[in-house]
């Protein structure tokens, strides 16, 4: 039997997909905006970040209207996780506008150094926030397993990078400016990985009702 | 679902002509939202002897489109929705003043034949009441039959199709003539539906429909209700407050004979606006 319930978690789900695609490009678009020093590409990313906004407040009104009919086990799950994952992604916009901003004053200054860290920063934490959004439509836990470690590998680019932006500015004061806009770049990189990595432990509990969020297992006081 | 097609023409409510019934002045935008619903109540009042069951009443039920009534017992309910088509004529104690129009003709005008009304008005209820002697296909076809339909295909091609739209047919298409009894609870409220119909109303009530069916049951029915609102109006009473966000557009809460709140479902359950409600849709009382 097909439950009309059915259609409307999918579109639901379609709904925060879009989100997703939306999250996904806007941090795409912002690294390119800073590589290619396209200031039309970094305005389009704060454009982008308002209708995330209204996206999470739609995928907000769906669930509370969702959860109005009682769902339970794994519908629960999914209109709970959907909530949580609308948040990381509005989040993840915020960081591309963050990138998009730095890389409108970069591209107002002569580039620094060559851009390879950065990029790969952005390729990894695009990965998993796109895995991530997979093993959710999938229904993958093992996927979203896989994209956890991955976290610290964008950890140790940032600090990589953190240590030699330092020491351009100890070297020659005048890149200050343009390496803390980079330094901020970095870390806001590295937040987009962190917020994948939310995703991939809301799916582990969308299958399987698990929390894997914190490894410690200490009683609350 | 096949959307049903009418192919008989619907009879007017009345029987006798009479004077056209005065219509209260209305304000226009008042006036064009009543010309849209299927339903419109003006100051519904009903007595059981000197009891005051329900209290100036009034409420728009727009078509195509389910309607929930939820309240605690006793809150005037079931009396509402049998005021709509007609069933406290049946209870002698029973006094009903006020207002109900049936896409604009008046329920309760003078000449107006209260079985053609029930017949544009079906009914199910709370306990599904199959006629026990008689047969699956008997009972779909009863009411063609009281009505004078005699011709046997027509009477097959609208029991099959009445039974298609009840989501009963395939359950049931090899054994039609084993009787009503033999079905389960939920397949002889189904049976109950289709009965309803087969004399292709134009308004379904459903008083608690699923309320005595267990779990499976009740998600066959909901999205029975879901399907056949694309064709019908629909009105349902319930106590499952879940049912009703699940199920309904609108929804009308009573207490004590009084319309509490009248709102989009959505609303009634994430944000009501009168206390009462509020207090009824999270338990605290009722």
């Amino acid at each position: 039997m097909t439950r009309h319930f059915d259609e409307e978690l999918a579109h639901f789900k379609e709904t925060l997909l879009t989100m997703g695609s939306y999250a996904e490009s806007s941090v795409g678009q912002a690294i390119q905006a800073l590589t290619d020093r396209n200031d039309k590409l970094a305005e389009q990313v704060q454009h982008n970040d308002d209708i995330m906004d209204r996206y999470e407040m739609e995928i907000d009104d769906m669930a509370i209207n969702l959860l109005a009919k009682a769902p339970l086990a794994t519908d629960l799950r999914l209109i709970t996780v959907a909530m949580k994952i609308s948040q990381n992604l509005e989040r993840i916009g915020d960081e591309a506008t963050t990138i998009a901003r730095r890389a409108l004053e970069l591209n107002g200054e002569p580039q620094l150094k060559s851009y390879i860290d950065i990029p790969r920063m952005a390729a990894i934490a695009l990965g998993m926030l796109k895995e991530s959004l997979d093993a959710f439509v999938n229904k993958e836990p093992e996927k979203a397993r896989t994209v956890i470690p991955r976290d610290k590998e964008v950890d140790a680019l940032n600090r990589q990078l953190y240590r030699e932006l330092s020491s351009f500015m100890v070297e020659n004061p005048a890149t200050i400016t343009r390496c803390l806009n980079l330094m901020t770049v970095s870390k806001s990189l590295e937040r987009v990985a962190d917020h994948a990595t939310n995703i991939a432990e809301e799916v582990v509990y969308l299958c399987e009702a698990r929390d894997i969020r914190h490894e410690a297992n200490l009683p609350l006081p | 679902m096949n959307c049903m097609t009418k192919d008989t023409q619907l009879p007017a409510l009345k029987t006798v002509p009479s004077a056209p019934a005065p219509v209260p002045p209305a304000a226009p935008a008042a006036a064009a939202v009543a010309a849209a619903a299927t339903f419109d109540v003006r100051q519904l009042n009903v007595w059981f002897g000197s009891h005051h069951v329900l209290r100036s009443v009034s409420l728009e039920i727009l078509p195509k489109a389910v309607t929930a009534i939820i309240g605690p017992s006793g809150c005037g309910k079931s009396t509402f929705l049998r005021s709509l088509n007609r069933m406290h004529d049946l209870v002698p104690i029973a006094r009903v003043e006020g207002r109900i129009t049936l896409f604009g003709e008046d329920l309760y005008g003078r000449g107006v034949d209260a079985t053609l009304v029930r017949r544009r008005v079906g009914m199910v209820f709370q306990k599904s009441n199959p006629f026990p002697t008689m047969s699956i296909a008997e009972n779909v076809t009863v009411g063609l039959r009281l009505n004078g339909l005699r011709q046997k295909a027509l009477l097959l091609e609208r029991m099959e199709r009445s039974l298609r739209m009840a989501a009963l047919w395939d359950e049931v298409k090899d054994r039609l003539n084993a009787n009503a009894l033999s079905l389960s609870g939920g397949q002889q409220q189904r049976l109950c539906i289709a009965r309803a119909l087969a004399i292709e109303p134009e308004v379904l009530l459903m008083d608690e429909p699923a309320s005595a069916l267990d779990p499976l049951a009740t998600a066959k029915i909901e999205e029975l209700i879901l399907q056949l609102k694309l064709d019908y109006t629909i009105v349902i009473v319930t106590h499952n407050m879940q049912q009703a966000a699940r199920i309904s557009g609108h929804t009308a809460f009573f207490y004590l004979g009084e319309l509490i709140e009248f709102d989009q479902t959505n609303r009634i359950f994430t944000n009501p606006k009168q206390k009462q409600t509020e207090d009824y849709v999270t338990g605290r009382f009722g």
